[in-house]
């Protein structure tokens, strides 16, 4: 049933048809119409940021923390073009986010007009579709279609571009189907069962398991989540999983490895390389993964599972790809498991287990501890410590604090941990902060931060203090941007070129002139209790946390080497680890 | 610790794949909706691939279609990268590698300008009537020639009109469809 209304209106109904409650933005000349329906409504919250990139954040750890789309709205020209990087790390990292910008009236388009530009040309390869609305009887069909590409299938960034003209224009709003289909796109749910089969046939005779689980676990739902932890517990297999896709298995259990890749432990990826079945759930065999690919785990039968079918074959060749819904694909593995076993496989897997002891006996996070100095590493370990019992999400910057992070903080849940794994955005954690807080109320909802990284986005400290979110910053700040350094150290000789944290401001009277609360520890003895004020704090908190200066991020896969090439924490020389060709690669 | 060190081979993006690379055809059904193009061209240039030729345009009215043909040159791994990549955007209906298929027919269309006087000018008509190529405009010292064949036809009635007083020549680009009575 059709209802007449303008443009803007639709767009404010059609997100609250699609169950929007949140929507972060920042007004502009063109999109003033929206704003204006915004203003006469009270179901769709906006959430007013201080920079559009900290809108397409919020919107990401809005999205990630809660499985829902995440929406934006942003004005024409540098509201566009500053989303960008957002929607970039979106698509990277396979976030469902719509976000709609004002464009200038259509007879201006072209005609460089006062804040135009080429919003879907520019946003054409960071986004998995976008639209420019040249007509309003277009716009509803667009609205509801966006939010279905968003969130199905391999989720993405969508934007709408909506010029003034067409917000002002009275059309036919239509609530959205209730069966969304669209006539190309149609994104494979199911795997193919005799491919299924296959894999648990693979599984049942497997002397060297590994489940390699990523970021499509948790974009899978909660669901996936327990049938991976069902899975395996009836396999008995190792478990680890990408950056990306910690949370999704309890790092709690028996059969957790730990993270794998560049900065994973040594028993993750000594086995992955010495595997004889990878069963690669949900993740895309990124470059922080594989290593040298030609060395990247070479006697084993792979197995993948992914949405995208893009992602088959793209850098490592698979024996047995499976299109489908990770979710899906588990239940499946599970029934058919059941239905050929009920027999524990422990005996067989032994040996595996034995070896994997033996990597695990090697303990590669281990660091040295200091009395005088607060070590990064322990600094994470005493915040997991504080707030174990807690309703609690992670976001992070990234960097080192972000490895460090991802190897001592533990996480037994999906959907807790919001990091900025594809694209690495510089910038990412805080206002992703912001946005699971505001999903969140009573959350405890801690950025782990770099004193700089957190200064790309700051500003956003003063959204959360203007909405009341407790958002807490736990910055750990070695004044250097920390990796730079450490690659510096690793390929050029320590020559640390423009990487020193200069000019840095006192984080403490900066949270207070914003209007939140400042604490500064740099005594390893203070620490809890400095963790337990800010904790305590109802309100944000930047905590700046001095720590050692030139600690290095290990264990470490250099770069341009295989997964049994590691360098652990008391490898000599590091200086002369990276031949030439490793050092033309990031 | 790494005294496994294996042999330095290439490394991850240094990968120097040496299988070899072959001329592709690919039918791309899109919805012709704006930037459609742009969307394609994109994907390609973002992600290295090449394009040899490729041309667009609205077959089905009515269902809002366009057929886009494009000839791409790659090894067979990339090649199943750019047709899953392809298949990825959202207006794509379906992608058909028309030399994977085997029977495909392919067709270009070029205009040829040749101005001369004398023998040339007859030969270069001699020329056009054995390449069943027409004459689409005539001056007393120049003539354009329409030709329509494979694309080493084309090219081998250019190459023939060279020293005959070539001036310029337009080329449509790769139209493909697969023989038989099926669609794509």
């Amino acid at each position: 049933m059709a209802e007449e209304m303008s443009g803007a209106e639709m767009v404010i109904r059609a997100l609250q048809d699609q169950g929007v409650e949140h929507i972060f933005g920042y007004p502009g000349g063109a999109v003033l119409p929206i704003y204006d329906a915004i203003f006469q409504q009270d179901k769709v919250q906006h959430i007013l940021v201080r920079h559009e990139q900290g809108a397409t954040h919020m919107a990401e750890g809005y999205a990630r923390s809660t499985g829902k789309v995440g929406c934006v709205l942003v004005t024409s020209g540098p509201g566009a073009t500053n989303a960008v990087t957002g929607l970039t790390d979106a698509l990277l990292d396979s976030i469902p986010m719509v976000c709609i910008s004002g464009q200038v009236a259509t007879p201006l388009i072209g005609s460089d007009a006062f804040q135009e530009c080429d919003t879907v040309g520019i946003t054409r390869n960071c986004t998995k579709h976008n639209y420019l609305v040249k007509s309003v009887e277009d716009l509803p069909r667009i609205l509801h279609e966006a939010f279905y590409i968003a969130s199905s299938g391999r989720p993405g960034p969508v934007v709408i571009d909506v010029p003034k003209d067409v917000q002002f224009a009275i059309g036919d709003y239509y609530k959205p189907a209730a069966h969304t289909s669209h006539k190309s796109y149609r994104p494979q749910i199911e795997g193919d069962h005799k491919a299924i089969e296959e894999a648990v046939e693979l599984m049942m005779r497997a002397k060297r398991p590994i489940f390699y689980t990523g970021g499509g676990v948790i974009n899978s739902g909660p669901e996936a989540s327990r049938n991976l932890r069902e899975l395996a517990e009836l396999t008995g297999f190792p478990v680890t999983s990408t950056l990306m896709g910690l949370g999704a298995f309890p790092a709690s259990s028996s059969q957790w490895m730990g993270m794998l890749g560049m900065h994973g432990t040594y028993e993750a990826n000594m086995a992955m390389h010495d595997c004889d079945l990878m069963i690669n759930i949900g993740a895309r065999f990124d470059d922080r993964i594989t290593g040298r690919v030609d060395a990247f785990s070479p006697n084993s039968t792979k197995i993948h599972v992914d949405i995208d079918p893009s992602s088959i074959n793209k850098n490592i060749v698979i024996d047995l790809p499976i299109i489908g819904d990770c979710n899906h694909v588990l239940e499946e593995m599970i029934r058919i498991w059941r239905t050929r076993t009920n027999t524990s496989r422990e005996e067989e897997l032994k040996p595996w287990w034995h070896q994997i002891e033996k990597w695990r006996a090697v303990d590669s996070l281990r660091y040295k501890g200091s009395d005088e100095v607060i070590k990064p590493q322990f600094a994470i370990e005493r915040l997991a410590a504080a707030v174990k019992d807690k309703d609690v999400y992670i976001t992070t910057e990234v960097g080192q604090h972000q490895m460090w992070a991802a190897q001592y903080f533990p996480f037994d849940l999906p959907n807790r941990w919001m990091t900025s794994g594809g694209l690495g955005t510089m910038g990412y954690g805080l206002p992703a902060a912001v946005g699971v807080q505001v999903a969140h109320k009573d959350a405890l909802v801690i950025d782990i931060a770099g004193e700089a990284s957190v200064q790309m986005t700051m500003q956003e400290f003063s959204t959360a203090v203007q909405y009341r979110l407790p958002i807490k910053v736990f910055i750990l700040n070695n004044e250097y941007m920390g990796m730079v350094r450490q690659w510096q150290e690793l390929l050029h000789g320590g020559r640390y070129s423009q990487s020193y944290s200069e000019s840095l401001p006192d984080f403490v009277k900066m949270a207070e002139a914003y209007g939140g609360k400042g604490i500064r520890c740099e005594d390893p003895k203070e620490l809890d209790a400095a963790i337990k004020e800010m904790i305590d704090y109802d309100g944000p908190v930047l905590f700046d946390c001095r720590v050692t200066k030139e600690e290095n991020c290990f264990p470490m896969i250099p770069s341009g080497k295989a997964h049994n090439e590691m360098i652990l924490p008391d490898t000599a020389d590091v200086g002369n680890i990276i031949d030439d060709k490793g050092k033309v690669l990031v | 610790m790494n005294a496994n060190i294996l042999p330095t081979g290439s490394v991850y993006s240094l990968v120097a794949d040496t299988s070899a690379v072959e001329r592709h055809t690919l039918s791309v059904l899109v919805d012709n909706e704006p930037g459609i193009l742009a969307r394609i061209a994109g994907l390609f240039s973002a992600r290295g691939f090449n394009i040899d030729s490729l041309t667009v345009s609205e077959t089905e009215h009515e269902q809002g279609l366009s057929r886009i043909t494009v000839v791409t040159k790659a090894n067979l791994k990339v090649l199943v990268q750019i047709k899953r990549q392809l298949e990825r955007l959202v207006p794509v209906h379906r992608v058909v590698d028309l030399t994977a298929t085997g029977k495909s027919l392919e067709r270009e269309l070029a205009l040829v300008k040749v101005a001369g006087e004398g023998d040339d000018r007859i030969e270069a008509l001699r020329l056009a009537d054995a390449f069943r190529a027409q004459v689409v405009d005539a001056s007393t010292n120049s003539f354009v020639f329409e030709i329509t064949g494979k694309p080493t036809k084309i090219e081998q009635f250019i190459a023939l009109m060279m020293p005959l007083g070539l001036v310029e020549v337009v080329r449509t680009g790769l139209a493909a469809i697969a023989r038989g009575p099926e669609p794509m």
